[in-house]
């Protein structure tokens, strides 16, 4: 382990200690809980025990008459501000608005119906559980298969699809999958998760004149300034931001929600300072959560293993109000990106449910790499390859590049195949072998799991958040350096990476620079942790901006001392003149000039020593990787002890070693909690059954094995050659532990891809029998609700199935169809993967020509196309979010029109319309 | 509800208070004398987050009241380093390791393994990393923990120096 003493002068690739840590160990950070403002009152919510019902009445007078309590808001208190929900994206969260406390009606345990104010935390609870709400329980939509035959969750809308995307049955696909040699077919079930960061969610909001101050635990406090500023919508408004310090985030804190944002109104409302922290049974009831999710997967192969065609059918529960509705359209991109694969289709659609909504976690498309390994390992022993073999007949290789996948992503630079040579050089398979077959001989059941994937790391330029990252660096007239950043850490050390970034391209020391982030009045927009994306664009961001003012130390330096630019450098804070020693001067020495005396600089030079740039690095960087992982499996007790786990990750240049493997090991962590542990889970009543971390079990020190790691650093294209990390270990930890698990069980027969593998899950496989009345309870948790199908539900459920036909089936009808009155204004929503869009389409018809115009919140453009009979064909170019062919097939019944829009790489999008 | 005078030690300096029966140790700790530092990660003695030192024991804030400290020495993590900033073996060992990511959890781990290490006896790595299994951190993935508990433990389990 090196120390912050340096002897090359070269931080960058150092395990340099982090600088945060002096103020973290000590106590003396400073979290959200941790800010006190004089007259800060204290919020506490009153919440749904009800999964679903009407909300009859609520009585609030005597929690307001307790002593200490100033207020109790309800809806009618909360609405006039018409507060907008918005997903990351900033578009629309759902196609419902989305209501800060329950309105007339509840739809999950933990929904927030009223908030209590008090002067204390105590009081507020105390009063919150004076407030006496009359609900009129109904029965619940819990899993996705309820969803999918029940009545909608919210009125209004036609069923409980979230959102879908792509097609259900491909005729061509189809072909290639009935006629392939071997065709593998299994379901992958995901458990409920809970993201658990150890600080749960807080703020505390005050305005002050036309200045909002927020302090709160997020991922990026521009992101949220932003979000604030759009949700709120007020004129004359300006919104500021500060987290200092946040206690782990994974997905859960990228965007205030309806807690935030009733504390948040409720304090602009009282015109006082509101603090609300929650609790951790709150955070495991009413925080958002991730991950219930299952997924049908066929794969084709040749009889030697070579993969010839697939279709992904998945479906995610997003809860009742989810942080965006959504249908991971991520997970199919991404499935067979890393491999060979001629031929894919998917299909795939979120579902509404009477259940805490769906946020984001760590690698939340994590599901392709947990599906394809784990299924790759079972075609293997099918089909008797070994599972290394069948990986390295498909996986795209760095001869195979550059190509583009299936699904329209480029790949220049992906190397998992090498990434899995690397891992194979420091594990030693056959030896494991010998040893597994002389311990199965013993009845110890000894197993090796490989997985190889590839991630998306340092997006941006395509989608509304993520954009470029900023740096603004100066020289101190002290000669001390400081950087602003839009970067943003909760975990990550940022403040010390980019220190390490900025001190070697500028030439000081690391302990010469200082970072600051965390607070949306410096630095600028970024989006702070999502999508691995800080290292390599805030990096870039470094690097330029050092440059910039390099240059400018150079230029005066020169200047002032009579010297060529050329021959200047700067060493540990130190500007030498080649071959001019008596010019050395300090930094210091230089900045007093550049900021005191202007008259001495070059001409037409602006004082001071300040730089600032912002990074656009290609759209997407790919991090590769090839994990093993060794377990032993007890088979009397089901418990599975990890043994040995090795990470070879390709994460391009690395800034900091250590901070590198501190993100691999957190994500396999996680991995660990999902594959073995965590189950956010409900009854079927919506009752959540983890509420605390006796139920919610997390991975303690004992679960977690010693990694091992093997860097194998391919610079990428980007500023610095850096690549994202910080999903990975979270998406490929999964299948490496299902696949050693499967492995060491193979004698047993074939592990079922439903997580999490408690010890009982495993013991029913060894022992061949049911251990729980889990499949019972599962089974009364699906069943149909207890009160029969209304008509009115019936016919909202048949709208939906119509909805949700095939195009062949459209088109069936379609050709019966008369001709249909097509002119005319169309009130339209297209489901994006983004969410819901609205547009107004407004038509003409010259015989068979189409002619018209496509209005929505990006703007208007008109198009042409043609008409036969009912139905209406044409296509459009867009450039936002990325340049893409738009091919629109619509069919029009009556009043009513339906169809799919083709969307390149997307797949295709569902449109449904009514006449305006 | 009932109110209580009591008298302690935080971090050396002597303080009264006058507590309500119901509070805790950590929401006293945190709010009325300032002490953030403690963190409070689940209020019900799983996580290990408010851990401080109680008349030299390790012992879980959220799980304790106020009221029950009167006449007690607490430390909490503000009162480990040395005045002049040097940071106690405990704090410089996962400094030096890597502990530390979002420095939620790092409070109590650092006040577990500072009981246990500054006792007269220096107990061995599997002792440490026994008493860690109490600790949840949800960023590290415990390897950097696991090094500075090795690290600060007996090779030989010994009495010592
Ligand atoms: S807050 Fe006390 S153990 Fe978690
Ligand atoms: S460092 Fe974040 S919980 Fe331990």
């Amino acid at each position: 382990m090196s120390s912050a003493h340096v002897n090359d002068g070269r931080v960058i690739g150092k395990r340099m200690l982090r600088k945060e840590d002096a103020r973290l160990l000590t106590g003396r950070g400073t979290f959200v809980d941790d800010v006190v403002l004089p007259g800060m009152l204290h919020v506490a919510f009153v919440r749904s025990p009800i999964a679903r019902g009407r909300i009859r009445s609520i009585d609030i007078s005597s929690a307001r008459d307790l002593p200490g309590v100033l207020a109790v808001l309800t809806p009618n208190d909360l609405d006039p501000f018409n507060v907008k929900l918005l997903s990351f994206f900033f578009t629309p969260a759902m196609s419902v608005p989305v209501p800060l406390l329950a309105r007339d009606r509840v739809a999950y345990v933990g929904d927030p119906v009223a908030m209590v104010v008090a002067q204390d935390r105590y009081i507020a609870e105390d009063a919150a559980a004076l407030v006496i709400v009359d609900y009129e329980e109904e029965d619940p939509v819990v899993t996705i298969a309820d969803a999918k035959r029940a009545p909608p969750v919210h009125p209004g809308m036609e069923s409980n699809v979230a959102a879908v995307m792509g097609i259900e049955k491909d005729d061509d696909l189809e072909e290639a999958l009935t006629n392939a040699p071997y065709l593998l077919t299994r379901t992958v079930r995901h458990q409920r998760l809970s993201q658990s960061p150890m600080e749960t969610r807080g703020v505390l909001a005050t305005k002050q004149g036309d200045e909002l101050l927020v302090y709160v635990t997020c991922q990026s406090p521009h992101l949220v300034a932003r979000y604030l500023a759009l949700a709120l919508d007020k004129p004359h408004l300006s919104v500021r931001v500060i987290a200092k310090d946040v206690g782990g985030a994974f997905g859960l804190k990228n965007h205030p929600w309806r807690e935030e944002m009733s504390v948040i109104v409720g304090s602009m409302l009282l015109g006082s300072p509101l603090k609300w922290i929650e609790d951790r049974w709150e955070n495991l009831v009413a925080a958002n959560q991730a991950r219930e999710q299952e997924m049908t997967v066929r794969v084709a192969f040749d009889g030697s293993g070579k993969l010839l065609a697939a279709h992904s059918d998945y479906s995610l529960n997003n809860g009742a109000y989810p942080q965006g509705a959504e249908a991971n359209i991520a997970v199919h991109m991404f499935i067979w990106a890393a491999y060979k694969m001629p031929q894919l289709g998917f299909f795939t659609r979120g579902w509404h449910t009477n259940t805490v909504g769906n946020g984001a976690y760590r690698g939340p498309w994590g599901m392709e790499s947990l599906a394809r390994e784990t299924m790759l390992d079972i075609a293997a022993r099918e089909l008797s390859i070994d599972p290394i073999e069948i990986r390295r007949r498909n996986l795209i290789t760095k001869a195979d590049q550059p190509c583009t996948t299936p699904m329209g992503l480029p790949l220049e630079d992906i190397t998992p195949a090498e990434c899995l040579d690397k891992l194979l050089e420091v594990i030693d398979v056959s030896a494991f072998r010998a040893g597994q077959a002389a311990a199965r001989k013993q009845g110890k059941y000894l197993g090796l799991g490989i997985a190889v994937y590839i991630e998306p790391t340092g997006a941006a330029g395509q989608m509304a958040p993520m954009t470029g990252e900023l740096a603004h660096l100066r020289i101190e007239p002290t000669g001390k350096v400081t950087a602003l950043m839009s970067t943003h850490s909760q975990g990550h050390g940022t403040e010390s990476t980019m220190a390490q970034v900025i001190a070697d391209q500028l030439g000081v020391a690391y302990e010469d620079v200082t970072v600051f982030e965390g607070d949306s009045s410096r630095g600028g927009f970024g989006p702070g942790a999502a999508g691995s994306r800080q290292g390599v664009i805030g990096g870039g961001a470094c690097r330029r901006a050092a440059a910039l003012l390099k240059e400018k130390v150079k230029r005066v330096a020169a200047h002032i001392l009579d010297a060529d630019p050329e021959s200047i450098t700067v060493e540990n804070g130190v500007v030498i003149v080649a071959g001019a020693e008596s010019k050395t001067r300090s930094l210091r020495q230089i900045a007093e000039i550049a900021y005191g005396e202007p008259a001495r600089l070059p001409p037409d030079t602006e004082s001071g020593l300040e730089a600032q740039y912002r990074y656009d690095p290609p759209p997407v960087t790919f991090t590769s990787a090839a994990h093993a992982c060794i377990v032993e499996i007890d088979a009397d007790t089901g418990f599975v002890k990890i043994k040995r786990w090795l990470s070879c990750e390709d994460c391009g240049t690395i800034i900091n070693p250590a901070v590198v493997e501190g993100q691999i090991a957190g994500g396999l962590a996680q991995a660990i909690g999902a594959v073995l542990l965590e189950e956010a889970g409900y009854d079927s009543r919506g009752n959540p059954l983890a509420v605390t971390y006796k139920d919610y079990l997390l991975p303690a020190i004992s679960d977690v094995p010693d990694f091992e790691y093997v860097h194998a650093c391919t610079p990428s294209k980007s500023e610095g050659g850096f690549r994202g990390v910080g999903e990975g270990g979270a998406i490929i930890g999964p299948p490496t532990l299902v696949n050693a698990i499967a492995d060491a069980l193979s004698p047993f027969g074939e592990v079922p891809l439903e997580l999490p593998l408690t010890p009982t899950r495993i013991l029913e496989l060894i022992e061949r029998r049911p251990l729980t009345g889990k499949t019972e309870a599962a089974t009364t948790a699906t069943s149909a609700p207890a009160t029969p199908m209304t008509a009115q539900a019936g016919a909202a459920q048949a709208a939906a199935n119509a909805t949700l036909s095939s195009p062949a089936a459209t088109m069936t009808s379609a050709s019966h169809a008369h001709s249909a009155v097509i002119g005319g204004c169309w009130n339209m929503v297209l489901a994006t993967p983004v969410g819901p869009q609205k547009i107004i389409g407004r038509f003409n018809t010259e015989g068979d020509v189409l002619k018209g115009v496509l209005e929505s919140d990006q703007g208007s453009q008109s198009f042409a196309g043609t008409i036969a009979g009912n139905r209406l064909k044409w296509e459009m170019k867009v450039t936002e979010p990325m340049p893409i062919t738009l091919k629109y097939d619509l069919t029009v019944e009556g009043n009513k029109l339906s169809g799919k829009v083709k969307m390149g790489l997307f797949g295709s999008a569902n449109l449904t319309g009514e006449r305006a | 509800m009932s109110e209580h005078k009591i008298e302690l030690t935080i971090n050396g300096r002597r303080q009264q208070a006058t507590v309500e029966g119901r509070k805790t140790l950590c929401d006293f700790l945190r709010v009325d004398t300032g002490c953030t530092g403690v963190h409070v990660g689940c209020e019900h003695g799983v996580c290990g987050a408010c851990t401080v030192i109680i008349d030299g024991l390790a012992v879980r804030s959220c799980l304790m009241l106020a009221v029950q400290t009167d006449g007690c020495a607490v430390t909490t993590v503000e009162g480990l380093a040395a005045p002049d900033g040097a940071l106690h073996p405990v704090q410089q060992a996962l400094r030096d390791e890597h502990g530390v990511q979002c420095g939620f959890c790092t409070p109590g781990v650092v006040m577990t393994l500072a009981a246990l290490t500054d006792g007269p006896k220096r107990p061995d790595a599997d002792t440490l990393l026994d008493a860690m299994s109490g600790h949840i951190c949800r960023c590290t993935g415990y390897q950097g923990i696991r090094r500075a508990a090795c690290k600060l433990a007996s090779k030989t389990g010994a009495e010592k120096p």
